[in-house]
């Protein structure tokens, strides 16, 4: 990657143009509008020639790293391949121009419909609503079905909702937000929800639970059954976050396990792609009680991310009943291969089988001695980007203090695996020899460590605040 | 090894108070800006913002953790240490020198169910 | 086993692998999940797709959904979109790339998402904008929670009437169960009510008001004075804009107001039934620590080159947890880049002639459709590019007609109003079509 140094705005010179429109007819179409009602100010937009356009963006998605670049192995995040006919499909005219408000459209009313009928066949549960546009978009949603539940059965005193310490940090924000409590249950020292602490923390003002499984340690909640039991039998609710809903993908559905909501990452799951952070698509699903429910929540502007939808669809299409088989299955198959290749040089703080992803607790040997600092999971992370890999998720989940989240998901070769598993290696025997070559990384980068406490110290967010 | 003070009493969230009369001065401990990291930005309240013991007052923020400031006693604020708004970063290299705020106590007896130095040494060496 | 394209495995490399990992079957890798919940039933999914097999589906999908020439906006505008764009957010470096975390590979996505961040401040006049959000109206709905925690101890958002139906309707949904009172303010003359809001403010407790700044019968709103009006009761104004309008219009930072929020789709995103969409939302530095979603900022790496990094990131939902105010994690990035390179192209002088040619036609196509004596005058007030007319005539037959003629509009609004749209896309003969069908028609 090369670095390349200039903003838009600096390539601006007066009088250039990047669009093409015709004229108006008259000298001052905007005569209609009162000079009190318009803009006074300039505004700071570029005045740059569409090739200069080109070549700028070109060159800074050169300073970008994508699935299509390398392997990313982000945990929690399942970065898998995103088919290329996904986007052909999404860019079709005949959909790209429809307007929302649009309503004699049989061939969408046919795509979404077989999209909700496709989703509930894979999870187990009954109707999808497609408003919310992202995962924690749907964790939100999600729970404002389980408060509307309990409100429309009159059950007013339904505040708190439990939450595994091991959560993602947006489950406790997404309740937060919902006029949910938090009570956090904690992991036993198998990394799983422990039962027993579980129970104390039932009653009647328990709205519900939400749980990821496999939980954000990779592992398997073996008493989800139970859980559900429990849960259900003080009245409450159970909310599947579907972050973690790869490698269940053709083996198990939540709707079986006793989840009542759930949600789905489209972006994780379904392999659209993340664009760099949006857009994803984030539906709900419910059991056929909640189906009113969930439909009545107005929580995005019109129908959700129909582009994202289309992808996700495609995507199911291709797998049809007989691929999507195995699709957690080799998600599964490329963790355990790497957490097993890996485990004599990384800590492994719980050894059992994972799922898709699993999560190290530093080095075995960070190199430290004397007054010799040792390499940290972060000093790890940036020296994976010298060899060309992202890095994994790192210091989450926050029950370990070097955490180290792996996961490969089904469309990384065993070749690509290999490969990564000896630059893991070959780091790990750096840190053992010699940490600050770790410290200092990464080497090769377009820049490298760059000053977050500067930045956040003071805070420079516009072109105009650093002229 | 963080630092205490002798004479300082501590509250559990890791604010430290010394008693001057009937004015409470009130900081965060050297364990607390060791754990936080680069102190960025510090949320303060308003002088004459009254607040009972255990009332959130304010907020420390770095560029990963954010914490929220509970008051050790109750009382009215008097003063608020201006400077640290520019250099919160002062909090990082003289937790001690670097107080927050000045608070009139309604009850000084409260300084009591506080920690000291070496309760407070116990409490951080867990 | 068949092969499947975005499956590398071969049968030996998935021996190989068990082998290492120590168990003979990929089943033993679920040896942890209880037998009752292992699906053994076949998936009532379709017979898996070949490329073309997709393609055609899609085809005769697309077959099934006609084509409008449209007139109608409400939230959504058909602007068009340059042939660069899609070229630059379809390289694989930024469609494939998750959120920055690592912003030494990441600086592509940071640098155009600061770049979109000036671009959103300098459009709205606001000194602050976050990455982006989801759309407009969640923009509208996180702006509820942004005033409320603004202003410690207070719990009640005035929501003028005049905001687009699903604005309102996505802000009384969040603030409903996060237990926020919304009042209504209510219209006159088709604009939001000044003394209205007056007399809620009266009733205190009043965190912010939330007003637009062209409203849902396309009439550009006067703010004076409301800006005035909420700061001495202690409260916030957010206006809800048009980042297109924005070009040419007074913007939130002229009006006074502390918080804008809108939809950036009508900065060149196609209408897509609706989504991919961005929301945008900026505020006044004030209160920058109280934004929420996420933000790029400016610094220099261990070198001193110029570096950009996601900042401030202790306002976030992974850091305050349970004590968040917003849960909002990922933005609409990619979009964000779709409006940055929209913006760039267009530059200052596009984007005024967008709003020229829109303005144009809207005016011609209001003068021909009242010409038609089918409809008669609802509002005297200024218009962009939307405008309601009051029908003289059966509205369901009137949408009828224009759909069997390939256009859509005359959306009904909730007082029996019809609303039409004109873009910079619209061709004086298509206007003049639009206007021709109505005329003949017997409605």
């Amino acid at each position: 990657m090369k670095y390349y140094d200039k903003l838009i705005f600096e390539l601006s010179k007066p009088g250039r143009t990047g669009y093409s429109l015709p004229e108006p007819a008259s000298k001052d179409a905007l005569s209609a509008i009162p000079a009190g009602l318009r803009r006074e100010s300039d505004t700071c937009l570029p005045e740059v020639s569409e090739p200069d356009v080109v070549r700028h963006y070109t060159a800074l998605s050169q300073m970008n790293f994508g699935v299509d670049t390398g392997f990313y192995p982000l945990g929690s995040c399942t970065m898998k391949y995103n088919p290329k006919i996904n986007e052909e499909i999404a860019a079709m005219p005949a959909f790209s121009a429809v307007h929302p408000l649009q309503e004699d459209i049989p061939g969408i009313n046919e795509i979404i419909d077989g999209l909700d009928h496709a989703l509930c066949a894979i999870t187990g549960m009954d109707h999808f609503t497609f408003l919310p546009c992202a995962g924690a978009h749907g964790e939100l949603t999600g729970l404002m079905v389980m408060r509307e539940y309990h409100l429309r059965r009159g059950d007013t005193g339904r505040t708190k909702v439990i939450v595994p310490d091991s959560a993602h940090g947006t489950n406790p924000a997404s309740a937060a937000v919902c006029g949910l409590q938090v009570v956090e249950v904690k992991s036993g020292p198998d990394g799983l929800v422990d039962v027993e602490s579980l129970r104390p923390l039932l009653g009647d003002d328990i709205a519900g639970i939400m749980m990821t499984n496999p939980n954000t340690l990779g592992l398997f909640e073996r008493q989800i059954g139970e859980i559900a039991e429990l849960v259900h039998g003080c009245g409450g609710l159970l909310y599947y976050d579907g972050a973690n809903m790869n490698p269940l993908l053709g083996m198990v559905r939540p709707g079986d396990m006793g989840f009542d909501i759930m949600h789905l990452n489209l972006h994780k799951t379904f392999s659209t792609p993340h664009g760099g952070g949006g857009p994803g698509s984030g539906p709900v699903g419910v059991k056929a009680a909640l189906a009113d429910i969930a439909t009545s929540l107005k929580v995005s502007g019109f129908h959700g991310n129909f582009g994202v939808m289309l992808r996700a669809y495609a995507y199911i299409l291709s797998l049809g009943r007989q691929n999507i088989r195995l699709a957690g299955k080799l998600s599964v198959l490329g963790a355990n291969y790497i957490k097993e290749s890996l485990k004599d040089v990384y800590k492994l703080p719980i050894p059992s089988v994972c799922k898709h992803e699993f999560v190290f607790d530093g080095l075995v040997n960070d190199g430290a001695h004397d007054d010799v600092k040792g390499a940290t999971t972060l000093d790890v992370a940036k020296r994976l980007l010298d060899y060309g890999y992202h890095a994994p998720t790192i210091y989450f989940p926050l029950l370990f203090h070097q955490a180290i989240m792996i996961e490969p998901t089904e469309t990384e070769s065993r070749e690509t695996l290999d490969a990564f598993i000896d630059i893991m290696r070959k780091i790990a025997a750096e840190a053992a020899e010699n940490p600050a070559t770790l410290h200092d990384a990464p080497h090769t980068t377009p820049v490298s460590r760059p000053d977050e406490t500067l930045a956040a110290r003071h805070p420079v967010l516009k072109w105009q605040d650093s002229i | 090894m963080a630092k205490i003070i002798e004479g300082l009493r501590y509250s559990e969230s890791h604010e430290w108070v010394k008693a001057e009369g009937n004015v409470a001065v009130v900081g965060v401990s050297d364990f607390a800006q060791e754990e936080m990291g680069d102190i960025t930005y510090l949320d303060m309240p308003m002088v004459g913002d009254e607040f009972a013991a255990g009332d959130e007052f304010g907020a420390l923020e770095s560029v990963k953790a954010s914490s929220d400031l509970y008051c050790p006693v109750s009382g009215k604020v008097i003063e608020v240490n201006e400077t640290l708004e520019d250099a919160p970063e002062n909090i990082n290299s003289d937790p001690f020198g670097s107080w927050i705020i000045k608070l009139e106590m309604s009850d000084p007896s409260e300084l009591d169910a506080l920690m000291d130095a070496a309760a407070y040494q116990a409490a951080t060496s867990k | 086993m068949a092969g499947f394209q975005y499956f590398p495995h071969t049968e030996e490399d998935i021996r190989a692998m068990l082998d290492r990992i120590g168990v003979s079957s990929l089943d033993d890798l679920y040896s942890d999940v209880p037998g009752s919940f292992i699906y053994d039933k076949e998936y009532d999914l379709p017979d898996a797709m070949s490329e073309q097999q997709i393609r055609d589906f899609f085809d005769r999908m697309a077959s099934l959904t006609p084509r409008k020439t449209v007139f109608a906006g409400a939230g959504a505008y058909d602007h068009y979109t340059p042939s660069v764009i899609p070229y630059i957010t379809s390289r694989s470096e930024f469609l494939t790339s998750y959120t920055p975390y690592q912003c030494e590979i990441s600086q592509g996505t940071l640098r155009y998402i600061f770049e979109y961040q000036s671009l959103i401040c300098s459009l709205t006049g606001m000194d602050v904008s976050n990455a982006s959000m989801y759309d407009g109206p969640t923009a509208a709905a996180e702006a509820v929670r942004m005033c409320i925690s603004a202003t410690r101890g207070r719990n009640t958002v005035l929501v003028s009437q005049a905001l687009l139906p699903n604005v309102r309707e996505v802000i009384a949904t969040y603030a409903k169960y996060s237990g926020t009172v919304i009042k209504l303010i209510a219209c006159k003359d088709g604009r939001t009510d000044f003394a209205d809001m007056r007399r809620l403010l009266e009733d205190g407790d009043v965190a912010g008001a939330i007003v637009p700044s062209v409203n849902r019968f396309g009439i550009i709103e006067d703010l004076d004075g409301f800006a005035a009006a909420l700061h001495d009761a202690g409260a916030l104004l957010t206006v809800y804009c048009d980042p297109s309008a924005l070009a040419v219009l007074k913007t939130p930072g002229e009006w006074g107001a502390d918080i804008a929020v809108g939809d950036c789709q009508s900065l060149g995103i196609p209408l897509c039934y609706g989504g991919p969409y961005a929301g945008f939302m900026a505020c006044r530095n004030d209160y920058m620590r109280k934004l929420p979603g996420r933000i790029v900022g400016q610094t220099v790496d261990k070198d001193g080159r110029r570096a950009f990094v996601l900042t401030l990131q202790a306002r976030e939902q992974h850091i305050r947890r349970e004590k968040a105010t917003s849960n909002i994690c990922s933005n609409e990035s990619l979009m964000a880049l779709w409006v940055t390179v929209y913006m760039a192209l267009m530059g200052p002088e596009g984007l005024k002639r967008v709003n020229e040619l829109s303005c144009e036609g809207a005016h011609a196509l209001y003068d021909g459709l009242l010409a038609t004596g089918k409809f008669e005058t609802a509002f005297k007030a200024p218009f962009l590019k939307e405008f309601v007319l009051r029908p003289l005539c059966d509205v369901k037959k009137l949408q009828q007609t224009l759909s069997d003629a390939g256009f859509f509009g005359a959306l009904l609004t909730e007082e029996g109003y019809v609303s039409f749209c004109v873009t910079e896309k619209r061709t004086r003969a298509e206007i003049d079509a639009l206007v021709e069908t109505v005329r003949r028609a017997a409605l």
